[in-house]
């Protein structure tokens, strides 16, 4: 870090000097760690500026820092140009159909993988570890000929279905850490009871997973939210878009309609990114602790 | 009773034996009225043998833990080891999707490196584009993670504000940013200019569309979640090892280099390593800010892939060029790995 306590000498002159220097420190920070801050917000700063920002003053040089009468409406024209409200809804289906079907099947495989010996456990979970660096290129082609011939094209199908086996590689490693943490006593003393598997995962392990399941939820639904490809490849009409790929629809929309829109183009990507920083400061808690774990055990 | 402390007997075959299905429960009821000699002669079903499990119990576990399993098991065959082997045959065809694969060896291949004009450059801008981002997106998330862990007040204020960014989804970023690229009535060529320097065409400039991807990805990155781990990585390095070092007269820089990087270099490594394979795959940010240009100055690999690949149809030559690029990621994750032994420190074993 650059600051000018670094250079300081704290050793010599002992308490004056080191004050100084932590003074120093204090406020060099403070000021590094705002204009950083600025930085970071601008972009967004301006998007939403220009969303609120009349055709005229889009187009206007020098540029207008915030605009003369804020035009509110330009969130509503968005919707009569492009079927945004369409979008939001298909993306809500995808995102709530693979959220609920990774968070489903990830924690009945996790807990397989964690309390259960079976033969080649130990070389399957190996095999699912390496397919996390596997680039997932390498298994699109196949993919998208397989939901071809299922007649999955041009629906959202694709998008959610595959997240029902086991939710990928990454929630199941997720989860299975998080399992092995919770002690086995508690199975033991339930199987004594008389309590079959499914219930104590239901019963007694689920209840404990609240907040890495909350984690994962919230990654997934970012995950499935902010999808480009997935919708790309799969979506050929409008009416299927999910909100991400409308958004690119939307981009080469102005020379279809022949009027510049711009303003409405910023709106749209406000809106389109609204939900995700809403469900952030919602679950930020979550949010932060699942990708701290993710980062301190991988 | 626990049934489950019965042994089956290993020394006779299996096969024919007629408990086929429902061995579990054979044993368990044969065990709760013959005595413990005659149910350890009994064969091992062969259920339990396939299953590798000596006793009831074990092989209960087996079932379960199979049964639950089974969605992965399934989608690992379905949708991941299935594929990269339908990949591999694919990767020898010539296959339109329209009429059926011809096998045409590595055809495909000797295409990729030899006659296709576009596939070394696309791979080369993506390594320089990953090699920009990588060391620079590592490195300054470090430098924000100690710059928010001092512990000043209204840390976690300034790391939502650095964090935000990064929550942008990929599409809205590239078009954002066009809107403040703008070559002529952007704020950042307008701030440039105000200072006296000329604003370039940035996406409209082959020199410099591509720094100026570096850049949106740079906003994307540096306080998002490799920030949030760092700090995570930071406040796990115990306080002992601080103090100790201020007992020795450690400067910042003796106590940054000599405590705070060996104990967090296992978390420099995972960002390492996922920081490579998510900047070689590229392709939103270019396909939404730039489609490859201009003059495919961000022509980026997987862009060529996916050209290749669903707008002209060729699967046989797309699988063969996902092909390679799984095996360049690979090699280099293992390279990694492999270097990793040199610098990483495992505290903990």
């Amino acid at each position: 870090m650059a600051t000018d306590a670094q250079t300081m000498p704290t050793r010599a002159r002992r308490t004056t000097s080191l004050r100084t220097a932590k003074l120093l420190n204090a406020v060099g920070s403070y000021v590094l760690m705002t204009v950083l801050a600025i930085i970071f917000m601008f972009p967004w700063f301006w998007t939403m500026g220009s969303s609120m920002k009349t055709v005229a003053e889009i187009y206007k040089y020098p540029p207008l820092m915030l605009p003369g009468q804020i035009q509110f409406n330009n969130y509503v024209d968005a919707f009569e140009v492009v079927p945004f409200g369409l979008w939001f809804l298909n993306s809500l289906r995808v995102v709530t159909l693979s959220t609920l079907g990774s968070i489903i099947s990830a924690t009945l495989v996790a807990y397989s993988f964690a309390r259960f010996n079976w033969a080649g456990r130990d070389v399957i979970f190996g095999i699912t570890l390496a397919t996390m660096m596997l680039p997932s290129e390498v298994t699109l082609i196949p993919q998208y000929l397989l939901f071809r011939e299922l007649g999955w094209l041009n629906t959202i199908k694709p998008l959610w279905i595959p997240a029902w086996f086991g939710g990928g590689a990454y929630s199941i490693f997720l989860l299975r850490q998080f399992i092995r943490t919770i002690p086995r006593d508690f199975d033991e003393a339930a199987t004594i009871d008389g309590a079959n598997p499914l219930y104590i995962l239901v019963m007694i392990l689920v209840p404990n997973m609240k907040p890495v399941l909350a984690t994962l939820s919230v990654l997934s639904f970012i995950g499935g939210w902010n999808d480009f490809m997935g919708p790309l490849i799969y979506l050929a009409s409008p009416r299927q878009f999910t909100i991400a790929l409308g958004l690119r629809y939307f981009q080469q929309a102005p020379g279809q309609y022949g009027r510049p829109l711009e303003h409405l183009l910023m709106a749209a990507c406000v809106m389109a990114t609204a939900p995700i920083i809403i469900l952030f400061f919602l679950a930020q808690r979550y949010f932060v602790q699942g990708i701290v774990m993710s980062g301190i055990k991988g | 009773m626990e049934r489950g402390c019965y042994r089956f007997s290993t020394s006779l075959p299996s096969g024919q034996t007629g408990q086929r299905d429902c061995c579990g429960e054979e044993i368990a009821l044969s065990s709760m009225s013959v005595p413990e000699v005659i149910v350890t002669r009994r064969r091992r079903p062969w259920l339990a043998k396939v299953l590798r499990c000596n006793t009831v119990k074990e092989l209960r576990e087996s079932l379960w833990g199979m049964a639950f399993a089974s969605p992965w098991l399934l989608g690992l065959c379905i949708f991941v080891m299935g594929p990269i082997l339908a990949s591999l045959y694919l990767s020898l065809t010539r296959y339109d999707i329209v009429s059926t694969p011809e096998l045409i060896g590595l055809g495909n291949y000797r295409r990729a490196f030899f006659e296709d004009s576009l596939m070394w450059p696309s791979l080369g801008r993506t390594f320089r584009y990953a090699m920009t981002v990588v060391p620079i997106g590592v490195a300054g998330s470090l430098t924000l993670a100690l710059l928010l862990n001092q512990g000043y007040r209204f840390t976690s204020l300034y790391r939502t504000l650095y964090f935000l960014p990064s929550l942008t989804p990929s599409v809205a970023l590239a078009l954002l940013w066009t809107w403040l690229y703008h070559p002529q009535l952007g704020p950042i060529n307008y701030g440039l200019r105000a200072i006296g320097l000329p604003g370039p065409g940035w996406f409209s400039s082959t020199t410099w569309a591509l720094p100026a991807m570096i850049i949106i990805s740079l906003w994307g990155w540096l306080g998002g979640t490799q920030m949030l781990i760092f700090l995570a990585g930071l406040q796990g390095v115990p306080q002992e090892l601080y103090d100790a070092a201020n007992v020795d007269g450690a400067n910042r820089w003796h106590k940054f280099a000599h405590v705070t990087l060996p104990m967090i270099s296992p978390t420099l490594l995972f960002n390492l390593i996922m920081g490579v394979i998510g900047a070689l795959k590229v392709f939103t940010l270019a396909y939404v800010a730039t489609s490859g240009g201009p003059a495919r100055a961000t022509w980026f690999y997987a862009l060529h892939l996916y050209t290749v690949t669903f707008q002209y149809y060729e699967m046989g030559y797309g699988a063969a060029l996902a092909w390679f690029f799984a095996f360049i990621v690979i090699l280099i994750t293992l390279f990694q790995f492999r270097l990793s032994r040199q610098w990483v420190f495992y505290a903990g074993e």
